[in-house]
């Protein structure tokens, strides 16, 4: 059992304050959704955790099974168990995929170890196949050129052959067509079940129907003012932000 | 100031004083008289051109103190054996390797292609068995660029070199390799590749310049590339000189009709590096690619210089350089895309590219058009950028640690020209040497 904990965190961008003192612990195999209105902070929060150096974290904590990640370079982060899926994936022109994962998995070995080249490959086919990406896409460059729901597609590849021990996808549900949010809810289900801890950010009611969340968050001007099950979900779609604003915000 | 120790003493030639011509003319007196009456020619030349100067434009940023002609010899002769010589790992069609400017080995090529006529063989077995080739396009097309006198220094002192010659339609699917190495102290190598493409004909030359051992090597190269209508020539130079190198190498290529020629220079080695490359469009439909890609290190200079002649109308040229900086290195790139007032529809790109990985790193650029003609496409950019904090975020993200991360972006900025090298064992192997001068063997 594993458990990331985000202990009362407060990020800046320069000298705006974005995220304003929010916590909310995840544990293996618990769903959490993030939702919230657009600029309230759900990128800020996912990419500090993930260590962005953009972002300064003036106070809190993010914990990885006790110990605080803050210290740690973002590959560090990443090595110890922590995965983000971003909402703009990078366009790196002229690294193809397969040498970037290929780094990223040989990153994971110990001193001296040498990548089974043949296996690593094997793996990557299969989880390729899984997620239906082709498999010409190991030679492309990492989201150059890719459409939306490729990119986020790409996104779920390299969660799945990193294996981490919490995800925090960042809207990954849009810009994905019906098929493939079923194909990425699948996935993310099929790692659940193997304990992946998952941190969700989405707009959106339909992921959740895909992806059953334990516990579902509403955000605002970067805190957390509701917690509740899946049905805080329906009920904000159903109410809309107004909602919260009027009867969530304390005056 | 005719006392033959202040001519030693002579800074505009060095160590390369009439006794060292003589002895060298002498080393190749079997050769056509005209080749030697040009050397004689060249010879006085450089005795008479000046060094580089301050005020020169051609020189403009590099640093002319480094340029010192003292210090080297014509090397003795060396044995394969002693030149640690590195396969590169490619199949081949044929292979020469030079040594300190004498043949030391070779792969000579099928019987098959030699019944075709194709010949790979010495300049000096050309100059003696095909004159009349030779001297038609042997140094035809005197340098512009401001290398002049090293130009002629070559000519006086070349002993030896690869020549390539493939007649009407041939084609030849396997690299053609030529290995030039500089071995022992003060070594002064003066590499040359001929190459004459006939029309319709195929084909890739690969000139490897090369050092055994560290020494200061002082290396005086010249490579030309004849495209006749038609042909497809890819040319490929990877130098990788020791670090203590100073080193002049100048390229000329002429494209005739519907010629298309690629040529790509990796610049790794040598203390300092010049670089000259000048292109002629001659006939429509002739197209130049030209490609270059540096790794500067320490405090290495790379000074590259390039001309895209357009002669003719609807010819076409695209040049892309791309330097990486790191350590106090620095690069210079000049270019000059020049339009004769009838080569109208010339389509001509330039672009140099410089990725600053290091702050002390200094990269100058000199982009420039010259255009006579009024119905023309041509455009000229220069960036300089540092690695890019978000990409380099995104890799750190899955586990990439920071140096392995920039080096993978670095290799993703190379990638661009790299990939415009359709023979894939050659992109590899050029990738190989990159890798090698990143994480150099311990
Ligand atoms: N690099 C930056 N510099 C300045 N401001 C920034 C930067 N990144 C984010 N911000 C600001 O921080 C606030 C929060 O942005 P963030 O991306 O975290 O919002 P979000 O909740 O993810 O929104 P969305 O739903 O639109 O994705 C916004 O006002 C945004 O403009
Ligand atoms: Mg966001």
């Amino acid at each position: 059992m594993s458990q990331l904990e985000i202990k009362d965190l407060h990020v800046s961008i320069g000298e705006k304050q974005i995220v304003k003192g929010l916590s909310l612990t995840v544990r293996s195999g618990e769903v959490h959704a993030i939702m919230g209105p657009n600029g309230t902070g759900k990128s800020t929060l996912a990419k500090a955790v993930a260590g962005h150096p953009s972002y300064t974290i003036t106070s809190g904590d993010v914990l990885l099974d006790g110990k605080s990640v803050l210290p740690m370079q973002p590959d560090e982060r990443a090595r110890a168990g922590l995965f983000l899926a971003f909402q703009y994936p990078s366009e790196i022109p002229g690294v193809s995929i397969a040498n970037f994962l290929r780094a990223a998995v040989q990153a994971r070995l110990g001193e001296g170890e040498e990548l089974d080249a043949t296996g690593y490959y094997k793996r990557l086919y299969s989880k390729m196949d899984l997620l239906q990406i082709d498999r010409k896409f190991t030679s492309r460059a990492i989201n150059d050129g890719f459409s939306g729901g490729e990119k986020k597609r790409c996104e779920i590849l390299q969660m799945a052959m990193l294996e981490p021990k919490f995800a925090l996808m960042d809207e990954t549900d849009s810009g994905l067509d019906i098929d493939a949010l079923r194909i990425v809810a699948d996935g993310v289900n099929a790692l659940r079940s193997t304990n992946l801890g998952v941190l969700m950010i989405t707009h959106y009611q339909r992921l959740l129907g895909y992806i059953v969340p334990d516990h579902v968050h509403v955000m605002w001007d970067g805190r957390i003012v509701k917690s509740g099950d899946k049905s805080l979900a329906l009920e904000l779609e159903a109410k809309g932000y107004d909602w919260v604003k009027n009867e969530l915000i304390p005056a | 100031m005719s006392a033959p120790s202040l001519t030693l003493a002579d800074p505009a030639i060095g160590s390369f004083t009439p006794e060292l011509f003589a002895a060298h003319l002498a080393s190749v007196s079997h050769l056509p008289a005209w080749w030697l009456d040009r050397k004689r020619e060249a010879w006085a030349r450089f005795l008479a051109l000046p060094l580089p100067k301050r005020t020169d434009e051609s020189w403009r940023f590099a640093t002319l103190t480094g340029l010192k002609l003292d210090g080297y010899t014509l090397p003795p002769a060396v044995t394969p054996a002693g030149l640690g010589h590195a396969p590169i790992g490619i199949a081949k069609a044929g292979k020469l390797v030079f040594a300190n400017n004498r043949l030391v080995a070779q792969e000579p090529i099928s019987a098959e292609l030699t019944k075709q006529g194709v010949i790979f063989e010495t300049l000096q077995h050309a100059l003696l068995k095909h004159g009349d080739l030779v001297k038609a396009h042997l140094l035809a097309q005197p340098p512009k660029q401001g290398s002049e006198k090293f130009s002629a220094l070559h000519t006086a002192l070349l002993a030896d070199g690869a020549f390539v010659y493939l007649p009407k339609g041939v084609e030849i699917a396997l690299p053609l390799a030529v290995f030039h190495y500089a071995a022992g102290a003060g070594a002064a190598v003066f590499p040359h590749t001929l190459v004459i493409a006939e029309p319709g004909t195929k084909a890739t030359v690969v000139d490897f310049f090369r050092s055994a051992g560290d020494g200061a090597h002082f290396a005086c190269g010249r490579n030309d590339l004849y495209a006749s209508h038609g042909a497809a020539l890819t040319y490929v130079a990877a130098q990788n000189w020791s670090r203590a190198t100073l080193s002049f190498q100048s390229n000329s290529t002429v494209a005739r009709r519907d010629a298309r020629v690629l040529a790509l220079n990796l610049h790794l080695g040598g203390r300092q590096s010049r670089h000259e490359s000048h292109s002629q469009l001659q006939a429509p439909g002739a197209h130049s690619e030209m490609l270059a890609l540096t790794v500067a290190h320490g405090t290495q200079e790379f000074d590259q210089r390039t001309l895209q002649i357009h002669q003719a109308p609807h010819t076409s040229s695209n040049l892309l350089y791309k330097n990486a900086l790191l350590g106090s290195a620095k690069t210079i790139f000049s270019g000059l895309i020049v339009v004769d007032p009838d080569a109208q529809k010339t389509d001509a790109y330039q672009s140099n590219r410089n990725l600053m990985l290091s702050d002390d790193a200094e990269a100058n650029s000199l982009p420039g058009l010259e255009i006579q003609a009024n119905d023309v496409r041509c455009t000229h950019g220069a960036t300089s950028s540092r690695i890019d904090a978000e990409q380099e975020f995104y890799l750190q993200a899955r586990g990439i640690p920071k140096a392995d991360a920039d080096e993978l972006l670095t290799f993703g900025f190379f990638e661009e020209v790299l990939s415009k090298l359709d023979h894939a064992p050659l992109h590899d192997a050029l990738i190989g040497l990159i890798k090698i001068k990143f994480n150099p063997p311990v």
